[in-house]
């Protein structure tokens, strides 16, 4: 039962806390910012929308966008929000989960190749690029993570005898590793200083630029699955940074969620306060998330299992 | 050099009998502009025009600059050796003159219209264009071949609010070896309206030729009609006049400042500046009645004069505002962030910017001090001080840096301003009459820099040739050179360091 609401939970909340990023940044700025439910109304008006597709695309640029939102929600139905049991698990489901987003990165790379604009494809390469960078240092914090936990699933790493948690044995390496899984967040789902998620400059875009032909229910497919995998990287970064001990559900889903909702804060105050990188040093920033978890793995040759 | 016989000395704003401009063949007319420039003299205004409204002679007129301003001109022929071949400084004037006249530069190097529209004098089209196709009818963009290399072609409809142009980019993966820009999606003939309408609606248009050049350009006109019709302008409107044409200045730089700001995602100042900026244009409201300084300009003096009430207003909404300023531009500049997004990105050599005759603040990031306001100094400029910007390297840094330089420096003369106290007289409108067979060039240091316009009249002192001049009309050439060898994502940043005029360009 619990599983079932914390699932259905997440679903219902995750196009709320980019809300909260804007509100931040928009504090930062003197601004009101839009109201705090401005995605759901997105969601609405998308959804009542049809869509239109351009006479040169092909069934793939239909699909693209139902793949790249079935596979962010797959993320959900595993990951064990506030500590609850997830609704699905299996050993060596981190690695299946991260290889779906991939294939739903895949998709919507075909699709806006698909479109044959110039700017897509520039886009694309740009996407495809980063987010190979990222693969490196995605896997060997999946690999510090069963070392300590002795788990290769989301609800394995975080339940057992010996967790993966900020205030246990290997706190100061797993320190290490949120940097590195925060670098790698911001990556991902392209917030600054990788990408900027509000411009209008075609040119300086990575991901938006190829969503770009994309319109109604197909947009409001993406942009749900771009929330809710959001939600899964901050959801999984809270997790490390607090782990849940009590015994009732209701008080660890709030504290859970208080916790999320600081890291979408964090994201908003680093929009704030960071201007992007410029495009040949994002491969930098990103490399170094890597270095850092190299440097991680080395210590931990000796004393984890 | 013995410049006597072949050139004309004019000043600025000065009305001179057509028949004192040296006519010379068109041999020796492109040989001393060309020796002209070569030395380092800069084109300011170069067109063809009729000798009078009913004859299909047509004549070549240039207008010159070093430290003083020069004109000659001669008869124009069909074909001639063109000069864009010597010096890219005539590359677009040649252009011009090629689509609104019929006249063809031979041997220009990247012979293609401007604009695309008919030539008004019934020849046959110099480029080969079908003006019946739409744009872009057929018309060659510069291309480059090779394994990786691709196009990326931008526009002319954009996202957001932008004029519309068309932005060619040969690529290799990231990186730009060419963009080739094309304008010209709103040529509304501004030019030929001019010639054709009552005096009384001269200075309506004129400040509509560039929506946020209304002061700079409505100057330039004003002052050109009043050396036509002798108008004498008093001390007060003098001073709310440049007072206009500096708060037009300081509200488009920091209008600027805040974009460049949000260009590279760090969105606080553009918040704070997009704020910052209604205020200045406020301020033009309470000086004209205005935020964009329309209606308060004319030939003759101003429209409002500025009373006590006003003085006090600005000076109290301007030591105000001041360290608001500061502490926003402090933001931008100390955040490293952002400093290695604007250092050493869209670079232009000073030797590129000269070649090709970059004004305004673009050309001083190069390392151009011309300055008009300085150089040839209208209204209150002669008594006022000038600025010198430190950093030369022009790149985005530079003009960013110029431009928060100016804020300033321009505060600095409105306080200046502000403790005179001619007040200036009501203006009447007059019925006025232009100086028969009579010539005029104006200049003036709008905020994207040098803006001029040239009147002509014939024998019966009606207007035979209006020419106006953007500034953009040179800086767009600098922004396709900025674009060299940069990453194609950095366009953004270079195009808003530069922010030019699209409707001012198009005419």
């Amino acid at each position: 039962m619990d599983s079932v609401f914390s699932f259905c939970f997440a679903l219902l909340i995750a196009p709320l806390f980019p809300a909260v990023i804007q509100k931040v940044k928009a504090w930062f700025g003197g601004r009101q910012g839009p109201p705090l439910l401005i995605n759901y109304y997105t969601l609405f008006k998308l959804v009542q929308k049809g869509s239109v597709y351009s006479t040169s695309t092909s069934f793939i640029f239909k699909i693209g966008p139902m793949i790249s939102a079935a596979a962010a929600l797959l993320l959900l139905l595993f990951f064990p929000f506030a500590g609850a049991e997830p609704l699905f698990s299996f050993q060596g489901d981190v690695i299946v989960l991260f290889y779906l987003i991939g294939l739903g990165r895949f998709f919507t790379i075909l699709a806006a190749l698909d479109t044959a604009s110039p700017f897509e494809g520039m886009g694309t390469a740009r996407e495809a690029f980063f987010s190979s960078l990222t693969e490196p240092t995605i896997f060997t914090i999946l690999f510090l993570f069963f070392k300590v936990s002795g788990s290769l699933s989301f609800a394995g790493f975080f339940s057992g005898p010996t967790p993966v948690a900020l205030v246990g044995e290997f706190g100061a390496v797993i320190l290490l590793a949120a940097v590195a899984l925060y670098t790698v967040m911001l990556t991902e789902n392209s917030r600054v200083p990788v990408d900027d998620p509000a411009t209008h400059l075609e040119l300086t875009m990575i991901h938006e630029v190829m969503i770009l032909d994309h319109s109604g229910p197909d947009l409001a497919m993406i942009e749900a699955g771009a929330w809710s995998k959001l939600l899964f990287y901050c959801s999984f970064i809270a997790s490390i940074i607090w782990f849940p001990r009590f015994d009732n559900f209701l008080l660890n889903t709030i504290l859970f969620y208080v916790v999320v909702t600081l890291i979408y804060v964090s994201i908003g105050v680093v929009e704030s306060i960071t201007a992007r990188y410029r495009m040949n040093l994002v491969p930098k920033f990103i490399l170094n998330s890597f270095a850092l978890m190299f440097f991680v793995i080395i210590l931990t040759i000796e004393f984890a299992q | 050099m013995d410049k006597m016989d072949k050139f004309l000395r004019v000043h600025n704003g000065e009305r001179v009998n057509r028949s004192a401009i040296p006519h010379l063949s068109f041999h020796e007319f492109r040989n001393e502009l060309l020796a002209f420039t070569v030395a380092g003299g800069q084109v300011v205004q170069f067109f063809a025009y009729r000798d009078n409204k009913d004859s299909s002679s047509l004549k070549l007129l240039a207008v010159l600059r070093n430290d003083k301003l020069y004109v000659t001109g001669c008869d124009a022929p069909d074909s001639f050796a063109s000069l864009t071949a010597v010096t890219e400084k005539f590359h677009l004037f040649e252009r011009e003159i090629g689509e609104q006249y019929g006249l063809k530069a031979e041997g220009h190097p990247w012979w293609k219209m401007v604009r695309y529209h008919r030539n008004c004098t019934g020849k046959a089209d110099v480029f080969g264009n079908d003006y019946s196709e739409d744009i872009p009818g057929k018309y060659p963009y510069f291309e480059v071949e090779g394994e990786g290399v691709h196009e990326v072609a931008v526009g002319p409809v954009h996202a957001g609010i932008i004029e519309p142009g068309h932005f060619r980019f040969q690529c290799f993966g990231e990186r730009v070896f060419h963009l080739e820009i094309q304008l010209g999606y709103q040529q509304r003939g501004v030019e030929y309206l001019l010639q054709t309408v009552p005096l009384k609606r001269l200075p309506i248009i004129g400040e509509t030729v560039a929506g946020d050049t209304s002061i700079g350009h409505g100057l330039c006109m004003a002052q050109g009609i009043e050396a036509l019709a002798g108008l004498e302008v008093d001390q007060g409107a003098k001073v709310v006049r440049t007072l206009a044409l500096e708060l037009e200045r300081i509200a488009n730089h920091i209008g600027d400042l805040g974009a460049l700001s949000l260009d590279v995602a760090f969105s606080p100042p553009a918040a704070y500046f997009g704020r910052i900026r209604g205020d200045y244009l406020n301020l033009s409201q309470i000086l004209g009645g205005n935020r964009f300084g329309r209606g308060l300009v004319r030939p003759g003096g101003v429209t409002q004069s500025m009373g006590e009430e006003q003085r006090q207003l600005i000076q109290e909404k301007i030591t105000e505002l001041t360290p608001e300023v500061e502490h926003v531009n402090d933001l931008i500049f100390s955040t490293p962030s952002v400093r290695t997004r604007f250092d050493h990105t869209g670079k232009v050599s000073q030797q590129d910017a000269e070649r090709i005759g970059m004004v305004g603040y673009a050309g001083r990031a190069c390392g151009l001090p011309y300055d008009a306001r300085v150089a040839f100094p209208t209204e209150c400029y002669a008594d006022l001080p000038a600025n010198s910007n430190g950093k030369i390297d022009g790149d985005v840094a530079s003009r960013a840096d110029v431009r928060r330089e100016e804020v300033m420096h321009s505060t600095g003369l409105i306080n200046t301003l502000l403790a005179r106290s001619e007040e200036a007289r009501t203006y009447t409108p007059q019925d006025i009459r232009l100086a028969p067979d009579s010539f005029v060039v104006t200049v003036n240091e709008a905020w994207r820099g040098e803006a001029s316009h040239c009147i002509l009249t014939d024998e019966q002192g009606n207007i035979l040739r209006y020419k106006i001049k953007d500034p953009s009309f040179h800086n767009w050439t600098g922004l396709a050179l900025a674009l060299r060898e940069q990453g194609i994502s950095d366009f953004p940043l270079c195009n808003k360091s530069f922010n030019l005029s699209y409707c001012g360009f198009d005419l």
